[in-house]
């Protein structure tokens, strides 16, 4: 079925193609873990992984494969750093799952509602790594208020202008 | 029951799947101690699958680099060239002035039985790539070549942080800047210690300095060697703000003095040893040098009669003898730091009886200072500084020697003329151990 009906509205489910789906969170992971090199701020304000995991969550508009994919990629960036392995996948399958339940309820084409859903997404992820790393995992965290809404607000605007890039990819079901 | 599940199936999944994740965390949690260990295949495969490609851009990326700075761009590099020749040599000279100092800093640490920690072997290491969330890096060195975890990793700069996990041919480094990450500091003027750790906006700052302390901008920050990682001395960077924190403490930014920020090659200290200290020939200077230096207007005579002079000196006392006894065992001496000015007394005769470290300023120099080094310089005259200018004043006809124009790093303040009149001779065995009280008030 091409097309779902939520609520009234004519919301356009999508998928991608397997290249896609593999190649692009891995060239994510890859340019979050290789940019930093030259802009060390960069690991700091921004989330690469985490932009990707919006976007297929929200193209394909299906909570269980929302959720597999934050997982998924979570877990990796969780292999590349120090941090014990699952503090990044919690937070990545809670904003996928929420992505894609937000996107078979909201129509998240235009900018404006993109740049308003990754804001908020990426305080929920910050929120959700915070809790874990810091009150289950015991690690040494703080958090700072401008800080999350000043990367919030760096993801958000570069997540509009990743999210048109990746729009190409789409392809209709 | 099925309409249920049909119902709550994404959520169902949901909660399994983090289920799945709390319980591998937990896992990983309980064992603690290593966490990248437990886990190390899993992260083994993520590392090899992203640093070949990290690898691959970062040759290619140098290769051109490369070639482009080392045959096209080549405007300014004669400038340049005799620019770097002149600071050569104004280096070179401040090199000879410093290794004077230092060559009188080892012989008081040998006098006080210091232990300090030398790098005795480093690898280069290029960086290849970072985690990408986490502040640290990856280096293209690891098990193959000698390294281990909990090394420190440095720049030519300041210290860079530490080897966090170890792969056969790759390592991950953990930046001072990550939050996680702990180096203990002083700082270079004040004498302060503290604990530097990263922020969550990647900066640096220097925790547990009290708010009543007086901390300048611009201050250098070096390593205190209490982390037992970093070697003491090297530099961590300079105070950029100070501020008030909370729970009475300083609120202190530093400026890293490696740029975190462009690192493209480290060093690895694979070997560092902890040994005393040892003074070096360098600074072997007879007491006649020193009688020579302090009494300029003793006019030089020639060769033939400064030995005879010398031969009768020889004769009339054992002093002169005494000091060339000095000479050969610059280091066997049972005096310690109890002098004042220390300097003056590396090749003089003392007595041993005089032997007095003063253990208890050593042990009490507080949190602030680095140890006993510091609170030794400054401790008031004692009669041994006295008896051994005494000593080395009766030996003055020796002193028309020409050689004494040979460089010396004595101060001669320690043998002052003001000093008394040559009393009782010093006795030269050593009766004490000068390391017991030493080694009280050593830091390590």
């Amino acid at each position: 079925m091409p097309i779902t009906y939520t609520s009234g509205e004519q919301v356009e489910v999508y998928r991608f193609s397997i290249p896609v789906t593999i190649g692009v969170p891995l060239l994510a992971l890859f340019i979050q873990a290789f940019v930093p090199l030259r802009f060390p701020r960069f690991a700091v304000y921004f989330d690469l992984p985490l932009l990707v995991t919006i976007f297929f969550a929200m193209a394909r508009r299906n909570p269980i494969s929302g959720l597999l994919t934050g997982s998924i990629i979570g877990l990796a960036q969780d292999m590349l750093g120090h941090n014990p392995i699952g503090i990044y996948g919690i937070a990545k399958t809670v904003v996928g799952y929420g992505a894609s339940s937000l996107g078979v309820k909201l129509d998240v084409e235009n900018a404006g509602a993109r740049l308003l859903v990754t804001l908020g997404f990426y305080l929920v992820h910050s929120a959700v790594y915070f809790t874990v790393a810091r009150w289950m995992v015991n690690m040494n965290q703080s958090w700072v208020w401008w800080h999350g809404i000043l990367a919030g607000l760096a993801n958000a605007v570069v997540g509009v202008m990743l999210f048109f890039l990746l729009d190409k990819f789409k392809q209709r079901t | 029951m099925e309409s249920v599940l049909g119902r709550y199936r994404n959520l169902i999944i949901l909660v399994g799947v983090l289920f799945l994740q709390v319980l591998g965390l937990a896992v990983q949690v309980k064992r603690q101690g290593n966490d990248a260990e437990h886990t190390r295949l899993i992260r083994v495969w993520a590392v090899g699958a992203i640093t070949p490609l990290e690898r691959a851009v970062i040759w290619f990326q140098s290769g051109t680099g490369n070639i482009w700075h080392n045959y096209f761009y080549l405007r300014g590099v004669r400038a340049e060239n005799r620019q770097l020749k002149e600071q050569i040599e104004q280096m070179r000279v401040e090199q000879v002035r410093l290794s004077e100092d230092a060559a009188q800093a080892r012989r008081l640490q040998n006098l006080l039985a210091f232990k300090e920690q030398f790098i005795s072997k480093t690898v280069a290491a290029q960086v290849i790539g970072t985690s990408g969330t986490d502040l640290s890096i990856y280096i293209d060195k690891g098990e193959n070549a000698g390294l281990k975890r909990d090394m420190a990793v440095i720049t030519a700069d300041g210290i860079v942080g530490k080897v966090l996990v170890v792969y056969p041919s790759v390592s991950q480094v953990l930046l001072v800047s990550d939050q996680s990450s702990g180096v203990g500091a002083i700082l270079e003027k004040t004498r302060l210690q503290g604990v530097l750790r990263g922020t969550a906006n990647g900066e640096v700052v220097l925790e547990r300095v009290m708010s009543d302390e007086q901390v300048p901008v611009g201050e250098t920050v070096l390593t205190s060697g209490g982390d037992r990682i970093f070697p003491k001395g090297l530099p961590i960077g300079t105070v950029a703000k100070v501020s008030n924190g909370k729970d009475l403490f300083l609120n202190i930014k530093i400026r890293p003095a490696a740029n975190l920020s462009k690192l493209e090659e480290v060093l690895v200290l694979v070997e560092k040893q902890d040994r005393q200290a040892t003074a070096e020939d360098s600074v072997r200077v007879r007491a006649a040098d020193i009688l020579a230096q302090r009494l300029p207007s003793v006019p030089d005579k020639p060769v033939a009669d400064a030995k005879a002079v010398e031969g009768a000196a020889a004769g009339k006392n054992g002093v002169a003898a005494n000091s060339n006894a000095v000479k050969s065992q610059p280091q066997s001496k049972p005096d310690t730091g109890a002098a004042p000015k220390p300097q003056g007394l590396a090749g003089s005769p003392k007595p041993a009886g005089v032997v007095a470290p003063k253990p208890t300023d050593q042990t009490s120099t507080a949190p602030k200072t680095t140890g006993a080094g510091s609170s030794s310089t400054t401790t008031p005259p004692t009669s041994a500084s006295k008896s051994v200018s005494a000593g080395s004043s009766s030996s003055l006809p020796a002193t028309s020697k020409p050689k004494a124009s040979k460089p010396i790093s004595a101060d001669p303040n320690g043998l002052a003329p003001s000093t008394p009149p040559p009393t009782a001779p010093a006795p030269t065995t050593p009766q004490a151990n000068p390391q017991a009280p030493a080694n009280e008030g050593s830091p390590q």
